[in-house]
């Protein structure tokens, strides 16, 4: 399939080549030659293999739930404008564009894309992108370890868990230790544990998430800033769900140096788990420690406004093994359908978002209340909430899915002291009847519960 | 790339345009937000633009015309494999049961989309003969990291932590030394001999009992075959050292020979070029990482695990390196690769293979008409010719020769890569061009070498017919501008 020579196309080309058959082209020693027939799956014509593709989607009943999941990744509305835009086959079809004078349109996108994480974060400048949120996360580290040359790094242990186990498997390859800051029982940061860890000036970094895992707003405080400047430790904010910058106080404004950030929500289909897109913004003295590609604006040779990849010393293709980081291929397409989800949301729409996402969860916390669940924490909340149900939350989960409802993630999975707990998310798309389905639903599995 | 004189005017941002007042209504009106949380914890302002959509989509579509991608012209782009992208595997991609399926839904509700990276590995591991692929890295590079990782701690396991040293090719891709570097590696770069292979009597002098990783493409960035690989192989096993398969020019070599054959132990793969992938203007990529049985468990997690007719995401594996980013895999590219796979079988991808390699040798023997080929052979999916001598009589070089192209509606092919060779133009025009393309690019090339013996400045000059003309790189490094800021 999608290969255009006819026979007499390839006779024309051997002749030209001097060969007189395609095998002549491909000769392998003895030994390197296929032993026994491939084992892939069989050639279809297109209607068929549509068919048989659409018929494995069909088992994925998880993506017609009532759902209240979130934990990292968040359905949001996205216009239908965006893919109209964003498939276009110049932008889907273009490669990273080295040859700036006919990526001009991709180029600029980029730029705005950089704008925009810089406008939403408050910093003086963003990069790319990269893979996602966790990976963001491991090159934020990396950054911080460059900057101050130490060997260590502090995350909360209310940051994305996954985010957390990423940046393990990064810096064992570092041989970089990574501690965990505890909670509060608030389901915050115990900032004062993280005074009293950076006060050794062993850290590179600190790793902060606001919102954060549980949903929490958890920023560093006045107090936490100022021991943190005195320890040299670079603070690392953690956006995993970017709707929140449209509210709350920007990364920048408490403290954060570096924001490692996960912008799915900006019209990227949760896709069970990517493509997704990750951000980097930092302030202009880590400037060149920044991973990535980075969008230049510049001047033509007759001194027209013109876009460019820059700063390339830092990377792998110049630099090599002395590269900030080894990224190449970055999330560049995700990127762009983010900055057509900003233009097309606005200011106004964008805050509209927020100020749903934050209404929607409200309500299916008081929702929840009412039916007799407790909340777990009392702290400020952005989209998500941890609830106690008296039980392990994997068992109510399990219940609730019996009754068409993905009702959340058990936190037990990641923290044996929570294995009671269940995380729930809700967002513009989640609707009253959807609240009232669940909070149904769990006075009914609270009953069978309290019947066994 | 022509354009009508109304597109080469300059292009206003998406910053500069706009009235406050002009929001699209996608949602309801929120409350104001202090409604729900105190002020000290909300920002002050959110300046950002209100377009109609209408001004949104002109203004994106005015980007994308001012974009080149496959879908325009010719992309003879060396190693990046920029080959037809077939849409049917974006409307498969996005189908709402795959798009909105949130990557926390418990296993039973996804039997799909894990039947999907199921089978898709199970192809793979025939195709390149490999016991086990993980899905989980995110790109080729971040697939090298990972096989790094999986080395390092397979050495630690055994007791074998002095392994520090990673052997790499001269003309090896720049991803590979950055990897190594990211895993606390040290670099030996290997020169390459004068047929432009990997001679075995020189990795000899470098392997050792610190000898970690080598890593090795083939066929190598100058597109020839490492005939003598299983020397190379045998004699890093030896040393106790592992072999490592970058996969970026795995559109070689299918159902010709396999990496596990030649004897390497880990590989990636580049789904965005060898399995139509669209590149995306740089992205999302997709790279698998592929093992010999030795290092199956050390994988990174999840892996997708068939246990009769189900199949389970796994997370409890004690020995895997953990996982490399937030969710499971880049999904969405599994749907697409292996919708590509389908329409094409183990013979249609044989098939794919050879008129690559068809397609790169009949491009290399009408251009060695008129530009150097270093290395005049038989080669693979790619090769590369050098505007050395062009350059030593008319001043005109690989990068005029790029701009030039971009004048004549080609994408350039990538330059002054591999490093061992002067002024290069690699060349990788992949199976789905037909004759006449490439025959139309063959004539472009030669217009252009014949203007450098008889006009070279207007060379200097390219391109002019783009929508701007050569872009000052010196200036963008010089005084970085890297964002439109609101109060300038």
């Amino acid at each position: 399939m999608y290969a255009p020579h006819t026979q007499a196309d390839i006779e024309a080309m051997l002749r030209c080549i001097g060969v007189d058959s395609i095998d002549r082209l491909l000769e392998v020693p003895q030994a390197l030659r296929l032993q026994e027939p491939l084992e892939v799956v069989s050639a279809l014509p297109e209607y068929r293999l549509r068919r048989r593709i659409e018929q494995m989607a069909k088992r994925n009943s998880g993506a017609d739930f009532v759902s209240f999941l979130g934990g990292g990744a968040y359905r949001h509305y996205a216009p239908p404008a965006i893919s109209a835009l964003a498939m276009r086959g110049e932008f889907l079809t273009a490669y990273t564009p080295y040859q700036a004078e006919v990526s001009q349109g991709y180029l600029q996108a980029i730029y705005e894309w950089q704008t925009y994480i810089c406008l939403l974060t408050g910093m003086d400048l963003a990069d790319a992108s990269v893979y996602d949120g966790a990976t963001a996360l491991a090159e934020s580290a990396i950054m911080a370890i460059g900057a101050t040359g130490r060997r260590k790094f502090l995350v909360s242990r209310a940051v994305n868990p996954n985010y957390r186990a990423v940046l393990r498997t990064y810096c064992n390859g570092l041989d970089v230790t990574v501690d965990e800051i505890t909670l509060t029982a608030d389901g915050t940061t115990d900032l004062e544990a993280l005074a009293r860890a950076v006060a050794s000036q062993e850290y590179a970094g600190v790793a902060m998430q606001s919102p954060n895992f549980f949903g929490n707003v958890d920023a560093l405080d006045a107090a936490a800033q100022v021991t943190l400047s005195a320890s040299g430790t670079v603070p690392v904010a953690v956006i995993a769900e970017a709707i929140s910058l449209a509210a709350l106080a920007t990364p920048a404004s408490w403290g954060a140096q570096i924001v490692a950030g996960e912008a799915q929500s900006f019209g990227v289909p949760v896709a069970y788990g990517g493509p997704h897109v990750g951000f980097i913004a930092t302030t202009n003295a880590h400037m060149r420690r920044i991973p990535g590609r980075l969008v230049g604006k510049t001047r033509d040779s007759a001194g027209r406004t013109a876009y460019v990849l820059t700063l390339q010393a830092r990377e792998q293709h110049i630099r090599r093994e002395r590269a900030t980081s080894n990224i190449c291929t970055n999330q560049a397409h995700c990127a762009l359908i983010a900055t057509i989800y900003l233009a097309l949301l606005g200011e106004t729409g964008l805050r509209d978002v927020a100020a749903l996402n934050l209404e929607r969860s409200r309500e299916l916390a008081t929702a929840v209340s009412n039916a007799g669940i407790k909340l777990r924490f009392s702290a400020p909340f952005f989209n998500e909430i941890v609830v106690e149900v008296g039980r392990r939350g994997r068992d109510v989960l399990a219940a609730l899915q019996e009754r068409g409802i993905l009702g959340g993630i058990d936190l037990g999975r990641w923290y044996p002291e929570y294995e009671n707990c269940i995380l729930m998310a809700a967002t513009e798309l989640t609707t009253t009847a959807e609240i009232g389905k669940l909070a149904g639903a769990l006075q009914e599995v609270g009953r069978v519960g309290a019947a066994v | 790339m022509s354009a009508p004189p109304s597109e080469r005017t300059v292009s206003p941002l998406i910053f500069d345009q706009g009235q406050r007042g002009r929001a699209n209504r996608y949602v309801e009106r929120g409350k104001a937000l202090d409604a729900f949380l105190p002020r000290n914890l909300l920002r002050d302002e959110l300046p950002l633009p209100e377009n109609t959509e209408l001004d949104v989509v002109r203004h994106y579509t005015r980007l994308s015309q001012r974009t080149f991608g496959i879908d325009v012209g010719f992309y003879p782009l060396g190693s990046c494999t920029m080959k037809y992208n077939p849409k049917v595997n974006d409307t498969l991609a996005s189908q709402h049961e795959f798009a909105d399926l949130h990557p926390f839904v418990p296993d039973e509700l996804a039997q799909g989309a894990l039947q999907v990276m199921h089978e898709l590995e199970r192809s793979f591991c025939s195709l390149f003969g490999m016991a086990a692929f993980s899905l989980n890295p995110s790109a080729g590079a971040q697939a090298e990291l990972a096989a790094l990782l999986v080395a390092k701690k397979y050495f630690r396991d055994r007791g074998e932590t002095q392994r520090d040293k990673v052997i790499v090719p001269d003309t090896a891709h720049g991803t590979n030394p950055a990897s190594a570097a990211m895993c606390g590696f040290t670099v030996i770069s290997l020169k390459s001999d004068t047929r432009g292979r990997v001679d075995p009597a020189e990795i000899r002098k470098v392997l050792g009992p610190d000898t970690a990783v080598c890593m090795m493409t083939n066929p190598n960035t100058l597109g020839l075959f490492e005939e003598r690989i299983h020397e190379v192989t045998d004699a890093v096993h030896e040393a106790g050292g592992l072999m490592y398969y970058d996969g970026a020019n795995a559109n070689a070599l299918m159902g010709n020979t396999r990496p596990g054959d030649m004897g390497f132990d880990l590989m990636h793969l580049n789904t965005h070029k060898t399995f139509t992938i669209p590149h995306g203007g740089g992205g999302a990529g997709h790279g698998p990482l592929g093992v010999a049985a030795h290092l199956i468990e050390y994988l990174p997690t999840p892996y997708v695990v068939r246990d009769g007719d189900r199949y389970r995401l796994d997370f409890d594996r004690p020995k895997s390196i953990g996982p490399m980013r937030s969710f499971w895999s880049n999904f969405a590219h599994a749907v697409r690769a292996l919708a590509y796979l389908y329409a094409n079988g183990a013979e249609g991808l044989t098939k794919a293979s050879q008129y690559a390699v068809l397609n790169a040798n009949y491009l290399r023997v009408k251009i060695a008409e008129f530009l150097e080929t270093p290395y005049p052979e038989i080669c693979r999916h790619e090769f590369v010719a050098s505007a050395q001598r062009l350059k030593k009589e008319t001043g005109v070089r690989a990068l005029d020769i790029a701009k030039a192209l971009l004048d004549r509606n080609f994408m350039a092919p990538t330059i002054y890569f591999p490093l061992i060779v002067p002024e290069a133009l690699m060349i990788e025009p992949t199976e789905t061009e037909s004759k006449e393309t490439l025959d139309a690019f063959v004539d472009a090339l030669r217009e252009i070498v014949e203007t450098a013996k008889r006009d070279p400045q207007s060379l200097m000059n390219a391109p002019v017919n783009t929508v701007v003309g050569r872009v000052d790189e010196a200036r963008a490094a010089r005084q970085p501008d890297l964002r439109w800021d609101p109060h300038v």
